[in-house]
């Protein structure tokens, strides 16, 4: 039987279906270009299209569902027709098609708004009180998934934590490409404690989630690397590995929400240029504590992260000393 | 609230409103032990009493002991009828005694009573021996003390014309009163206190209770109020009072009147409640609690040690009354000012002191059992006074200028003394702070100062007194007789006071004599308060340097070899803040200042952790003394004993150190060790394990009695130990398979993490091998189970404002902690305590770093 990965051309979709292939498993990737992962069966199309979605779930009895709108601006009713209309579909033709285990991919921000958060569990999702596009329409997905939990179809809901590693488009390359024009501030002397995850471990975690669906289905999980830093060590780490000069400059956390809420109230109104560089809701995540209680988690899929923080920063620094390649 | 537990009921004509969880009970099964009758004050009704109706319901319901709660509204208060009749003190009495006739309320009976309901309830209670079981008490009064007056805001409220629109007319009494919460009080808390005090013609019964209060002799009330008061005095049944201090009405004074009347009640101060201290804390545990104890359902306390298990007891003043013949030097006092003169006393000028003080202070009132704060600094004074005072029977509240201004006060006006004996800054700190107690100075003072001061006697005043009285002096103190109340030093919360009678304090002199064979032929330095006072009663002369008492680090090395020198010493006791100063000077020394400090053969840093590497500067100015670092706290001041030679060789012995060697018991003393659960909770049964780290449980003859009228605390303290007199210490460590006791820090310190409990001193010992850095604090981040740790660090140079630690001193750290660490923050100064300069409050700094970790502002830590 073959598990079906959703999303796998992005830097996490690849490393589960490779993490999947190395555990012997046989996996099916469907997104909207080939994922170009070796040993899979590559199937194209729209998470939006129901066709597309049918023909890739055939002879499948497991998921993980990755394919989703991420970004931090752009136009909602995108996130919400990928996010929640892609999900909702799915989980649907999953059902239909005899599917047994189901692992929605989350995250965090499905559960918070914008405060410190030290320790915490896994709360319920809440899209009223989630902040941005992104986050709202994740939390709706994540409460459509569990709520199709049932005898027989497992869902289990995993929400990693700013992954980053050798490769990554969204994190590691914004920060590097900014701190070397010179424009990464610290926001409030990036004293803030947050806790992130590198992308072995996100592989190993999901791919431990989907192993033990049937245990531990109908539950929410937060992954981490379970090493919370000061945003400016970790700011710092990546930099370095890059070979850029780590941030210095700090300003008020408060003026960099102010500001990136006005930014992106602008960046909406001009639609198609890049992603703004601070939205309210990274200066939030940038200058609050975000760090997560992870003992229900390693304990319940009998996971623990492989790669440390150091280790980490160790092979992405090997990578941007080789030319940064395409993975 | 549960309308279970309201109902109606009428009695002598009238109807009342009480909370009763009695017929919930009987429905349910449960046989009531007893019943816990409890009156509101003014202007409060039985909605104060609703978490304790719950709790014991609660209990009964979950198995535990059964007692049903009885919680009235008084007529004309609350819920109960409007009677249109002025209810006067006796009427009110007799209104309870009506009620719980008509309840047939059957024995045992608690009463419980919170503001003027205390005096209303004590009457019940004097009125039904046959059914009365117990006393509790909350903020209340039952005699206004002749010296003092009623309470300024009373006052006011009773002035003419303010009475009827300050409690009637307008709510102004209702709401003054409940502003009085600490914390203020929830809106929904506050609207049903207000519920039924809505209207002027409600609140009748608020103002009638005021014009109650029984200013003098000549009021209506004061009659039965003198009767309930006295009455007070027969009972013998078992008592507690749950005290809110920051009370403007009602005052320690008046708590003290009530331990004065029934001494042998349990009493707690709850430090930060106030006159609502059944909002402000969780009074309805405490209670519970109480009960247990003392009328079954749980573990009995403290079971009597049989006498023959009890030492020998030798008097205190047992070795100054053997040489009240001799005319060697007991005594010297070095001057403190350049040029001063220095004071010595003979073992006969002393004996006859203390004798002719202790008739003085006698004549002056001081009677046995009163508590006399001592303001005096180390010297000839303060020991004459403090045998003095024992010999009296006298109680001596020792508290030092360490615990700060804040401190002080609220230890002083904690242990209300009678009296208070001061020089001139203490006397002066005591008018301007409003310390209670009769105020004696130790010097005589122009008259206007005196008055100034609030002065009654001065010292020289009562010594001839004593001197031309012909009185004879009381009989002396019994051994178990309470003799001195020592505060800690507040490192680690509010400072408390630690109790111990004669007994006690004579088992810690003759433990200190055994250990450190001090003795007649010993002369001591007393650079270190508790030891320093001990000298007289262990027959060995002692000196007391010049030094700022205030400020131990001050004391020079000159200033302890001149005292060495001046009585031919041979032991010398050091403050560890002191020791440092002293390593520091001692380039100052000179040729015969060394050679004094040559003929010392035992020398003593106790206190707070002292390094192997002061111990060895200072060894190399006493070349031929053994250096010693006791392990002891106010609670119990010898512990262990461990020599220089043995730490460093513990050290070498130990592959992994964790922690600091205090070595191995004292003669007498036994040490357990209570592990811990992942929590960092100490759960274990105490035991003798060795290599588990957990806290350090102790026994000794010479350990304290109780901590003082903090009866919640000392309970706390003597949790799950064995049997006899066991203090948990609050300290964690291990002991080692050699025996050797090794400190880990403080419990609540300690780091709860997912990988489990986390002691800091093992790692701030590794932290502080990083070259850089002067000292380190580890603390705990986050929710308990799985907090991560940040390491605090002072480094050499030290840094001029707070801030990460660069990655390259973070990453050293790292290496060296042998725990992951989440965050190295570096600050130009960790916040010590006054008294030790040493002890880091980790719990403060936690919260601090906490505040910095989650993008608060950089600020210093306090």
């Amino acid at each position: 039987m073959t598990t079906l990965v959703t999303g796998a051309s992005g830097l996490l979709g690849r490393a589960v279906a490779v993490e999947l292939l190395r555990r012997g498993v046989s996996v099916r990737t469907f997104q909207r270009r080939p994922s170009g992962v070796d040993g899979a069966e590559g199937y194209t199309g729209s998470i939006t299209d129901p066709a597309a979605v049918e023909r890739a779930l055939v002879g499948v009895d497991s998921v993980v569902h990755l394919a989703a709108k991420v970004s931090l601006a752009g136009d909602p009713s995108e996130f919400e027709a990928v996010n929640v209309g892609g999900t909702k579909l799915l989980l649907a033709a999953a059902a239909r098609a005899g599917v047994r285990r189901f692992v929605f991919v989350s995250s965090p921000s499905v559960a918070h708004s914008g405060s410190s958060l030290s320790g915490e569990g896994a709360g319920p999702a809440d899209p009223l009180r989630a902040r941005g596009d992104y986050a709202r329409t994740k939390a709706e997905a994540e409460l459509l998934a569990l709520a199709a939990d049932a005898a027989g179809f497992s869902v289990v809901v995993v929400r990693p934590h700013l992954v980053w590693g050798p490769g990554d488009t969204q994190l590691v390359a914004r920060i590097v490409d900014r701190s070397r024009s010179g424009r990464l501030p610290l926001l409030a002397h990036g004293t803030a404690l947050i806790d992130t995850l590198y992308i072995d471990n996100a592989a190993t975690g999901i791919a431990q989630a989907l192993a033990r669906a049937v245990d531990v289905h109908g539950r929410a999980y937060v992954l981490t690397n379970g090493e919370p830093r000061p945003v400016a060590e970790l700011l710092g780490g990546i930099c370095r590995a890059a070979g850029v000069p780590a941030p210095e400059r700090s300003i008020p956390a408060r003026l960099a929400t102010t500001a990136g809420s006005l930014i992106e109230a602008v960046w909406r109104l001009r639609p198609g240029l890049d992603e703004p560089p601070m939205t309210r809701f990274l200066a939030e995540q940038l200058s609050t504590a975000h760090w997560f209680d992870q003992r229900r988690t390693r304990h319940d899929l009998d996971w623990h992260p492989s790669v440390s923080l150091d280790a980490g920063f160790a092979s992405l620094a090997a990578w941007y000393a080789s030319g940064a390649p395409a993975l | 609230m549960d309308d279970s537990f309201s109902r109606l009921v009428p009695a002598a004509g009238r109807t009342w409103y009480v909370l009763d969880s009695g017929p919930v009970l009987t429905d349910e099964g449960l046989e009531p032990v007893g019943t816990i009758l409890c009156v509101h004050g003014n202007p409060t009704w039985s909605y104060l009493w609703r978490s304790l109706v719950s709790a014991a319901t609660d209990q009964a319901r979950s198995g535990g002991p059964v007692w049903r709660v009885i919680a009235v509204d008084q007529l004309d208060m609350g819920f109960s009828e409007r009677t249109g009749v002025e209810r006067d003190l006796t009427l009110r009495v007799g209104d309870l005694s009506d009620l719980t006739d008509a309840l047939a309320l059957s024995g045992p009976v608690v009463t419980f009573g919170h503001d003027w309901g205390g005096v209303i309830s004590l009457g019940w209670a004097v009125d039904h021996p046959d059914l009365l079981a117990g006393v509790l008490l909350l903020n209340t009064a039952v005699h206004q003390p002749e010296s003092s007056k009623i309470p300024a805001p009373l006052r006011l409220t009773l002035g003419k014309g303010v009475l009827g629109a300050a409690t009637v007319s307008t709510p102004a009494f209702i709401e003054t009163t409940l502003a009085l919460a600490h914390p203020p009080l929830a809106l929904d808390v506050k609207e049903a206190y207000r519920a039924p005090y809505r209207s002027a013609d409600r609140r009748g019964g608020v103002g009638g209770f005021v014009a109650d209060i029984p200013v003098d002799a000549s009021h209506v009330s004061d009659a039965e109020r003198r009767r309930v008061a006295e009455g007070l005095r027969a009972l013998t049944v078992p008592a507690l009072f749950l005290w809110g201090p920051r009370d403007p009405i009602f005052s320690d004074r008046y708590l003290d009147d009530l331990v004065d009347r029934l001494p042998h009640a349990d009493v707690h101060r709850f430090e930060g409640a106030g006159h609502l201290v059944a909002e402000d804390v969780d009074f309805a545990s405490a209670t519970l609690s109480w009960l247990g104890d003392r009328f079954g359902g749980s573990e009995p306390q403290d079971p009597p040690v049989p006498a023959t298990a009890q030492p020998a007891f030798r008097s205190l003043l047992s070795a100054l009354d053997e040489r009240r013949e001799s005319d060697e030097v007991a005594l010297v006092e070095m001057p403190t000012t350049p040029g001063g003169t220095r004071t010595s006393v003979t073992w006969r000028g002393l004996a006859r002191r203390v004798d002719r003080l202790a008739k003085g202070l006698a004549l002056a009132g001081v009677e046995r059992g009163d508590r006399v704060s001592l303001l005096v600094p180390p010297g000839v004074d303060l020991t004459a006074v403090l045998y003095a005072c024992l010999r009296l029977g006298a109680v001596v509240v020792v508290a030092d200028a360490g615990l700060g201004v804040k401190g002080l006060t609220r230890a002083v006006r904690g242990a209300w003394p009678a009296h208070l004996i001061g020089a001139l800054p203490g006397l002066s700190a005591a008018r301007a702070l409003g310390w209670p107690g009769q105020k004696i100075s130790t010097t005589a003072l122009p008259a206007a100062a005196q008055k100034a001061l609030g002065v009654a006697h001065s010292v020289p005043e009562l010594l001839s007194l004593g001197a031309a009285s012909a009185i004879g002096l009381p009989e002396a103190p019994g051994a178990d007789d309470l003799a001195a109340i020592l505060f800690t030093s507040g490192s680690t919360g509010p400072a408390k006071g630690v109790a111990y009678t004669h007994r006690r304090l004579a088992a810690l002199c003759s433990t200190l004599g055994e250990t450190y064979g001090v003795g007649p032929s010993t002369g001591i330095v007393a650079g270190f308060a508790p030891f320093a006072l001990l000298g007289p009663a262990l027959g060995a002369r002692s000196v007391t340097p010049a030094m700022d008492v205030t400020s131990p680090a001050t004391l020079t090395a000159t200033a302890v070899a001149a005292a060495a020198a001046e009585i031919d010493a041979t032991v010398l006791f050091l403050s560890p803040a002191a020791l440092t100063n002293v390593v520091a000077t001692a380039g100052d020394l000179s040729e015969g200042h060394r050679q004094a400090l040559n003929q010392v053969g035992t020398f003593l840093s106790a206190g707070a952790p002292v390094s192997a590497a002061l111990l060895e500067s200072a060894a190399t100015l006493m070349p031929n003394a053994v250096p010693h670092t006791p392990y002891g706290m106010t609670e119990g001041l010898l512990m262990t004993d461990v020599t220089l030679d043995e730490v460093r060789a513990a050290r070498e012995q130990t592959e992994a150190v964790q922690g600091v060697c205090v070595g191995r018991p004292i003669a007498g003393v036994e040490i357990r060790i209570s592990d811990l659960d992942r929590d960092g909770v100490a759960v274990g049964e105490p035991s003798e394990v060795v290599g588990t780290t957990g806290e350090i449980v102790v026994s000794a003859p010479h350990l304290f009695d109780h901590y003082d009228r903090l009866w919640l605390t000392d309970r706390a303290f003597r949790r799950d130990v064995p049997a006899g007199r066991w203090h948990r210490t609050g300290d964690v460590g291990h002991i080692d398979r050699d025996g050797r006791l090794w400190i880990e820090g403080r419990l609540p310190h300690v780091l709860s993490t997912p990988d489990g409990a986390v002691t800091p001193v093992g790692p701030e010992q590794r932290i502080e091998s990083v070259p850089g850095v002067r000292r380190a604090a580890l603390v705990g981040v986050g929710p308990r189970g799985t907090q991560v740790a940040v390491a605090v660090v002072e480094t050499e140079p030290g840094a001029r404002k707070v801030a990460l630690s660069d990655p390259e001193l973070a990453s050293a750290v790292r290496d060296v902690a042998g725990l992951e660490v989440a965050a190295v923050l570096v600050v130009p100064l960790l916040p010590t305590d006054v008294r030790h300069n040493s002890k880091i409050d980790r719990t403060a700094l936690a919260t601090w770093a906490a505040s910095i970790l989650e993008g608060g502002p950089l600020v210093a830590p306090r």
